[in-house]
């Protein structure tokens, strides 16, 4: 019986092929949809754990009740004690040394006076010593666009438009004028040792990358920095284990009554990252749901047409003397074979196309001139487990669903009238 | 010669709800079909032949009265037991042929028997034997859409037959075929009729048809006028 259900399925184009396509088209936006989607939160979570909050962030409570201003002036002090603690404590984790700092950035004239001047975001890292992974980390390989990496802690990257705007290029001179941790002013030399893409708006407009020991000697800051990085082992965040290091950091280290001790946040806990999360939760959910629907819609239309075109064959069905159940019971059957191979194919379609983001991505730089929104503006798909099987519930929900639905009208018939519309 | 009655109908009545009033299709038919007949329901357009045919089939059923086939009244079935009698005791013949147009002849006279669930090897032998009564051996891998009007109500036939049941119930069975066709398919099942004892019952106006018949019951307005026994 199995086999003679089969043969009329593949045999019967119209009752096959069509639900087969919609499914698949169904399944496949769905799939491409969550790894977009999961692209995105992930390039931003990604991103945000390289660029600013780390796994985890270790700050002043002073500072990190200010953080938004960067206030570099209540900096952690003693960080290389610090270090050499944490690395005890969590032998499997890295910790970083960052500042932030933003000031003026000068280009002088052969005279030296200013030629041209802009505001400067930036960020100082460990660019040059021998076991620095910053540079892998912060992707900056790929960025550079002229010249090389700073070698001395006088060198500095800066962004290419940057660049561009203070008609500088490698091996020229800047002046970055800034305050020092203890508010005192600083004017600091140094050369461009080459320029960067971001691919961030923000960062690209005005953005310098400086060695954290040429950062720390212009600000004053020795054996002190405004955060401290924290990246697990994992390449993606994994929050448990965040969690866990943040609970036990901070009851080992930090004294709720001293503002200047230290105090650990995880990134779930960064206030937008926090949103981020959530939010994707709540996106994978709708895009189900919504694609559930619209797909039971369609198939239970053509569950419909399908279903009117095949009252002959339904009516003979019963004649012969086979029961209705056992009729819907074997359309419910095809369905199910119907939603497997749609979805299926959709799933493999929808993992090529998002193999293709993936690897590829699409630089949305351009539609977002104003935006400051730390996202970056390559926008590439991620292709996570739960991708391989998502598809697979709307694609067998809503035809499993649509053929339930249309099937009640084999139902709600009277045999006889139903066998009356097979004698039309 | 002593026969056992198969089919008994008693004060049947058929209405049907036509706007807000009612429509008497069938009004007070009294029959009984022995084993083996080949009788015919004959009559104008509209006197109640398909009606009464689909109540004895169990498709349908009395408004009143009763209509009892291989023992059982039809009227007091679950849509369960009325497929099992169906599935089990009855074979339909249509006007319009009904074969499942994506299956093969072969597939086509073969599914009766899937429903029985019957081994592979009984279905083979069934199949064969019926395709071989209608002489459609040469043919089992064809579609319906690719074997003419009487080829198909030929496989048609066997896929009535095929699980040998005691009633045939055929409505108008030649009303799309030729003179040529008709007669074949009418000397066919009247081989059948006496080589297996199949009871066969045909609604029909057409005279290639009631030339054949054994029995003539005549309805006219949804009573029996006239009902004939024929001895040739
Ligand atoms: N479902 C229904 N609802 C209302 N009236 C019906 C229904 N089915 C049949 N009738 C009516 O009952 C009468 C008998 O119909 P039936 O189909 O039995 O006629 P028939 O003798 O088979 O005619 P024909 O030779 O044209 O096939 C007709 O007048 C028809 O209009
Ligand atoms: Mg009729």
């Amino acid at each position: 019986m199995i086999r003679f259900l089969f043969k009329g399925l593949l045999r019967d184009r119209s009752r096959s092929l069509l639900p087969i396509l919609v499914v698949t088209a169904g399944v496949m936006l769905t799939v491409f949809a969550y790894c977009y989607i999961n692209g995105i939160l992930g390039d931003m979570i990604e991103f945000s754990a390289k660029y600013t909050s780390g796994h985890v962030k270790i700050m002043t409570r002073a500072y990190a009740e200010n953080k938004d201003q960067v206030p570099n002036d209540l900096a952690l002090i003693e960080v290389n004690d610090l270090i050499t603690n944490l690395e005890k404590d969590y032998p499997t984790m890295e910790f970083v040394q960052r500042i932030s700092f933003g000031g003026l950035l000068d280009s002088p004239d052969e005279n030296g006076e200013t030629k041209k001047q802009g505001i400067v975001a930036g960020i100082a890292v460990d660019l040059i010593s021998e076991n620095t992974k910053e540079i892998e980390r912060l992707n900056l390989d790929g960025a550079l666009r002229k010249g090389r990496f700073p070698e001395k802690s006088n060198e500095v990257l800066i962004s290419d438009e940057f660049a561009g705007k203070l008609e500088v290029g490698p091996g020229d001179k800047v002046t970055l004028i800034t305050s020092t941790m203890y508010g005192g002013m600083s004017i600091q030399n140094f050369t461009v040792a080459g320029t960067i893409e971001f691919g961030v708006q923000f960062m690209d407009r005005s953005g310098m990358i400086a060695d954290i020991s040429g950062i720390q000697n212009a600000m004053d800051m020795n054996d002190a920095c405004g955060e401290l990085l924290g990246f697990l082992n994992s390449p993606n965040y994994d929050d448990i284990e965040a969690m866990n290091v943040e609970t036990t950091f901070n009851n080992k280290y930090s004294d709720p009554n001293d503002e200047f001790s230290p105090v650990m946040n995880r990134l779930k806990n960064d206030s937008i990252m926090s949103g981020y999360f959530e939010y994707m939760d709540g996106a994978v959910g709708i895009l189900i749901t919504v694609f559930v629907l619209a797909m039971s819609i369609v198939l239970w239309n053509t569950g419909l047409i399908g279903g009117l075109r095949r009252y002959g064959e339904i009516g003979v069905r019963l004649a012969i003397g086979e029961e209705k159940g056992h009729i819907y019971r074997s359309m419910i059957f095809e369905s199910i074979f119907i939603g497997i191979i749609g979805s299926f194919l959709g799933t493999l379609i929808g993992l090529g196309f998002s193999y293709w983001l993936q690897e590829v991505g699409i630089d949305i730089g351009d539609m977002m001139k104003n935006s400051k929104m730390m996202m970056p503006s390559v926008f590439r798909a991620h292709i996570t487990t739960p991708a391989y099987y998502l598809g697979f519930i709307p694609g067998l929900f809503s035809v499993v669903l649509g053929t339930m639905l249309s099937g009640i009208g084999i139902y709600k018939r009277k045999t006889a009238q139903l066998f009356k519309e097979l004698e039309t | 010669m002593e026969q056992s009655s198969i089919i008994t109908i008693k004060e049947l009545i058929k209405r049907f709800p036509v706007g807000k009033g009612e429509f008497t299709a069938l009004n007070g038919i009294n029959l009984a079909f022995n084993t083996g007949e080949f009788a015919g329901i004959v009559g104008p357009s509209g006197s109640g032949k398909t009606t009464l045919l689909n109540i004895i089939g169990s498709l349908d059923t009395a408004t009143e009265g009763k209509a009892v086939v291989m023992g059982q009244s039809t009227g007091d079935l679950t849509t369960k037991s009325a497929a099992k009698l169906r599935r089990m005791h009855l074979g339909f013949i249509f006007q319009t042929y009904n074969l499942l147009p994506v299956y093969t002849v072969y597939e086509n006279v073969e599914f009766p028997l899937l429903l029985l669930k019957l081994s592979d090897s009984e279905r083979r032998k069934a199949v064969n034997d019926a395709l071989e009564w209608v002489g459609l051996t040469d043919k089992i891998k064809s579609r319906p859409a690719q074997l003419s009007g009487g080829e198909c109500q030929r496989v048609a036939i066997a896929r009535a037959m095929v699980k040998k049941p005691e009633i045939v119930l055929a409505d108008e069975p030649t009303a799309n075929l030729d003179a040529a066709n008709s007669h074949n398919i009418l000397k066919m099942m009247l081989k059948l009729n006496e080589e297996l004892k199949t009871t066969f019952i045909f609604a029909t106006h057409d005279d290639k048809v009631i030339k054949y018949l054994k029995r003539k019951i005549t309805l006219e307005d949804g009573k029996v006028v006239k009902d004939e026994f024929i001895t040739k």
